[in-house]
């Protein structure tokens, strides 16, 4: 295993070879703010948000998926790099309907907590509100396409960890959807397990645990860990 | 067939050529065929059967002559004359040898020493007009398939590679890489498995020179890329081809069954141990497959979605595996360059752009169609001499090349050279040719706008920016064409651009804004018109 | 799979049906059923049945062993797939540059007003109203694929006639 040295926002940090800037940045206490990655799935780079500056290349990088190189210097939170956040998130607020009092996340949100990290305080653009569907027909969760922000996590985590495949995305560009299995609803999906993955990994109030009121809803993303741990060590420790 | 049966074929085939009294060759390109030239055809099939000339006159097809709107077009040989808007009822008298008949076609003939023509050079579209593209002996009778034939037995693959180095070729789709230090980067891989794709996805509003070339001259990019796979060391190649291209699709097919059965596509390439085999993939409807990494996932079956490079295509592509990808019109570029030379091909266009481009003329323009110019080439000259200017007494305004990804050149640009370096500098790109010709009745607000609404359909969702901001942003330009916009949307507007261009995740995003920061450059005083004519309707 | 219709089949129709299933089932195991033919297939299937079913996506996942979600997924991400049977009738309005330049917005104006939005079919199931870029008759501009026929130089008064004569109210 080949250790590189390299400099993040003027600290010298370390990190294996093949490790991303992302991982060797939390990992020495740079938190990139972050919408798509979840640790424990792969990694697609299409919020955007993790974007950094790698010092000699022109174009901006996403620290998710991008490996650590010998002698890089890279900054993570230039006046550049904030404002380009915080232009994403107010697409993003702008996309479907994000209203943080009516939602059971509210509190527990990542997107209501990165927009609070960036300092995106009101959207300048017009609203599309779209009227999407909300589906109920699980028997224990539900599914808001309005707060949904696309991050594909759940489909990520349920391919590549649950096994199962359920999810996907249908349609394209800003019409793009959540389906589960042909598009039928949750509750009648043969291939779902109901094992809840989907639902803790969710950083939005988009998939829920039912029965829960407004600003209740906790998500634990624990089981990722063990299950990963699990898996490349072989160690079946909490 | 073996090299020597390939000589043979060339020489009995030009000889049977030279032993008839005339050649008719009738254009069967898409822009002919839908004003009616495969009834052209036929009767002049039917007239050659009636005055019992077939042993003296052949009657065949061509791929696209250029000149579309004058459609159909048909070219005599014997004569060497060209004859546009020809109707079924004049077949006899083309058929007909005799000079009195063919005075009654003498409005129809086409100066072919006009401006046009003699403006033009001719590589890539050098066999349109003057072979049929389902006859594969008519392609060998040209020449075809000897640079094939030189490189598997005379040049070792880097040999091959530095003949493209030297000729300074660059890709045709858009980004101008070096096509020969992309095949290096392919054949320096070590994987025993390696892919040559072909990208003949062209998308572009307003572009059909890739469709063209398809159409017209098929083994020249099957030859192009059997050339590939010997420099980068790959047996298997695709050609991915637009959905909405069903007569490339068929000429396609029918030449990649004639070469192999010739053995010029298969297990034992003109008899040598060189193997290649080509299949083709047809595309779905999606713009962005013709973006590489998104292209490799549609081949793979999947949503066309872009990923992040690097790992680019040469280091890992289609099944993870090497993949170089080249854009039609730069396959096509590789026989002549490897029958002629690197130095030839560097001898033609400028200092850093060699060689020549095909454009495809089109809106506000007289000779709307398919020409090919040397690089370096002035604009004025593309649509001036070549294209014969503005009809209808209208007045130049703004050239758009590079399509979506692309900009408005105003009329103080005419006389940049067209190369990829100049035209970046005035803020548009090289493009993959299209080449639309506006007057004084174009709104460039609106055009921005159509652009923006391409994009915007197009996007494939992934990334945030391009998936959501290309929406915000045609909702701004389109307030602003019904003349309802404010400061802060031109204020928003411009953000957004800064924001797809640095941060979208592929060239659709990073380039969507250009349309915009192009007009916005050159035709401000039209979004500020706009904006106080929707001040003075507030009042 | 296309065992669910309603109304009893004539027996030519219904060998015409397996002869699909048929020809389905080979393109299938010509790419021995590999989930990256998807595209392949799809196209198949639609060329054979005009438009993909639910039933037809299903049969298609299982026997390529993919997921259902991924399928659909595909069919709908690209616009050359249809999930609707189409119109007595079709309307393809070329939206390229060239078109554009001269006019093509007017024509799918006029298309959308009086039969249905892009990308449908009107309610009579009489047109299906599509809209491309870049037909390649750039010449021809403003042009249409009018049934699978390309017409060139259209203005919208010749289009609102042709509505006419084909019946469209
Ligand atoms: C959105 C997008 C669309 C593209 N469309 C095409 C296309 O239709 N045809 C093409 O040859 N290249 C297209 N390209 C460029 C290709 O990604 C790639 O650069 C090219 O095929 C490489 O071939 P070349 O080196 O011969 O130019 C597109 C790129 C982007 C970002
Ligand atoms: S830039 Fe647009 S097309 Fe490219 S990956 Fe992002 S959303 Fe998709
Ligand atoms: S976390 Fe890297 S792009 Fe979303």
């Amino acid at each position: 295993m080949s250790v590189k040295t390299l400099t993040i926002d003027g600290k010298m940090v370390t990190g294996i070879a093949g490790e991303t800037i992302f991982n060797v940045a939390w990992n020495s206490g740079v938190r990139i703010p972050r919408l798509c990655h979840v640790g424990g799935v792969s990694d697609v780079g299409a919020c955007r948000l993790c974007l950094v500056e790698i010092e000699g290349q022109k174009k901006l990088m996403a620290s998710c998926m991008t490996n650590v190189e010998e002698g890089m210097v890279v900054r993570t939170n230039t006046e550049r790099l904030q404002s380009h956040r915080r232009l994403i998130l107010e697409l993003l607020f702008a996309e479907r309907n994000h209203i943080c009092a009516v939602c059971v996340m509210n509190g527990q949100c990542e997107l209501q907590d990165m927009a609070e990290e960036l300092g995106m305080d009101h959207v300048r653009m017009r609203y599309l509100f779209p009227k999407l569907e909300v589906d109920t027909s699980h028997e224990r969760f539900g599914l808001d396409h309005n707060r949904c922000i696309l991050c594909t996590r759940c489909v990520r985590v349920c391919d590549e960890v649950e096994g199962a495949h359920t999810w996907d995305l249908k349609g394209r560009g800003v019409n793009s959807l959540i389906i589960a299995d042909l598009g039928e609803p949750w509750g009648q999906s043969d291939t779902c397990t109901s094992c809840g993955k989907c639902v803790q990994v969710c950083p939005t109030g988009a998939l829920f645990s039912k029965g829960r009121t407004v600003g209740e809803m906790r998500k634990d993303r624990r089981f990722l860990k063990y299950i990963v741990t699990a898996r490349e060590k072989h160690q079946w420790i909490r | 067939m073996t090299i020597e049966e390939l000589s043979d074929i060339q020489e009995q085939e030009q000889a049977r050529q030279q032993k008839l009294a005339n050649r008719i060759y009738c254009c069967t390109a898409a822009g002919c065929v839908s004003c009616g030239a495969d009834r052209v055809r036929q009767s002049l099939h039917a007239e050659v059967k009636k005055a019992g000339l077939q042993e003296q006159v052949e009657v065949c097809g061509s791929g696209c002559m250029g000149l579309c709107s004058q459609g159909p077009l048909v070219r005599s040989a014997a004569d060497d004359a060209l004859y546009g808007h020809v109707s079924p009822e004049e077949a006899a008298a083309l058929v007909s040898g005799n000079p009195v008949d063919r005075q009654l076609l003498a409005g129809k003939r086409i100066d072919t020493t006009a401006p046009f023509f003699a403006l033009q050079h001719k590589i890539v579209l050098a066999n349109s007009g003057v072979m049929d593209p389902e006859i594969l002996n008519d392609y060998i009778a040209v020449g075809g398939y000897q640079a094939l034939a030189h490189a598997v037995t005379e040049l070792s693959p880097p040999e091959v590679i530095e003949e493209i180095k030297q000729s300074g070729l660059r890709g045709r789709g858009g980004a101008g890489y070096p096509t020969g230090l992309k095949w290096e980067l392919v054949a320096k891989q070590s994987s025993q498995i390696k892919y040559v794709v072909c990208n003949a996805d062209e998308g572009d509003p307003g572009a059909f020179m890739d469709r063209s070339v398809l159409e017209g001259d098929p083994h020249r990019v099957l030859e192009g890329m059997a050339l590939a796979g010997y420099a980068v060391g790959a047996q298997q190649g695709y050609i991915y081809v637009r959905g909405e291209y069903g007569l490339a699709i068929q000429r396609l097919q029918t030449a990649i069954k004639q070469a192999e059965r010739a053995d010029l596509l298969g297990n034992r390439v003109l008899g040598t141990g060189f193997q290649f085999r080509v299949d083709l993939r047809i595309g779905a409807g999606a713009f962005v497959c013709g973006e590489e990494t998104a292209l490799i996932a549609s081949i793979e079956g999947k949503r066309g979605q872009p990923r992040q490079r690097p790992p680019y295509p040469p280091e890992s592509g289609l099944w993870e595996r090497p993949t170089l990808i080249n854009n039609v019109e730069t396959f096509a570029n590789i026989p002549p360059i490897i029958a002629k030379g690197g130095e030839w091909f560097a001898s033609i266009g400028t200092a850093g752009s060699k060689g020549t481009k095909v454009f495809a003329l089109a809106g506000k323009i007289v000779n709307t169609g398919l020409i090919e110019a040397p690089m370096g080439a002035s604009l004025r000259t593309i649509i001036f001499d070549i294209g014969g200017g503005i009809p209808d007494g209208g007045r130049f305004k703004a050239a758009q090349t590079g399509g979506p990804s692309g900009g408005c050149i105003p009329e103080q640009f005419l006389d940049v050279p067209v190369d990829y370096e100049s035209l970046a500098k005035i803020g548009s790109i090289m493009g993959s040719g299209g080449l639309i010709v506006m007057d004084e009745s174009s709104d460039m607000v609106d055009v921005a706008r159509f652009f923006m609404e391409f994009c915007m359909d197009e996007s494939c969702g992934k990334c945030i920016p391009c998936r959501v901001g290309t929406v915000q942003m045609h909702d701004i330009l389109a307030r602003m064409t019904r003349g309802e916009g404010t400061p802060a949307d031109l204020d928003m507007l411009e953000q957004l651009c800064t924001l797809l261009r640095e941060t979208s995740l592929c060239g659709l995003g990073q380039t969507a804004p250009n349309p915009v920061l192009s007009t916005l450059r050159f035709f401000r005083h039209e979004y500020d018109a706009k904006l106080a004519a929707s001040r003075g309707g507030a009042q | 799979m296309a065992t669910t219709t309603p109304s009893k089949p004539s027996k030519a129709a219904d060998t015409a049906r397996d002869n699909r299933a048929k020809l389905l089932e080979r393109a299938m195991s010509r790419h021995s059923y590999s989930g990256d033919a998807l595209i392949e297939v799809l196209h198949t299937a639609q060329e054979l049945y005009g438009f993909l079913t639910p039933d037809l996506l299903k049969s298609i996942a299982r026997k390529l062993r993919l997921p259902p979600s991924r399928v659909l997924g595909v069919a709908t991400f690209y616009h050359f797939f249809s999930l609707e049977p189409k119109g007595e009738h079709s309307y393809i309005v070329c939206l390229g540059t060239a078109c554009y330049v001269k006019g093509a917005l007017g024509l799918l104006e006029t298309l959308e007003r009086r039969c249905a939005k892009a990308g449908r079919t009107s309610p009579d199931g009489k047109v299906s109203v599509n809209s491309a870029r870049c037909i390649g008759a750039c010449g021809l501009a403003p042009a249409v694929i009018r049934d699978g026929e390309i017409v060139g130089r259209l203005t919208p008064r010749q289009v609102t006639e042709d509505l006419d004569r084909i019946g469209v109210k």
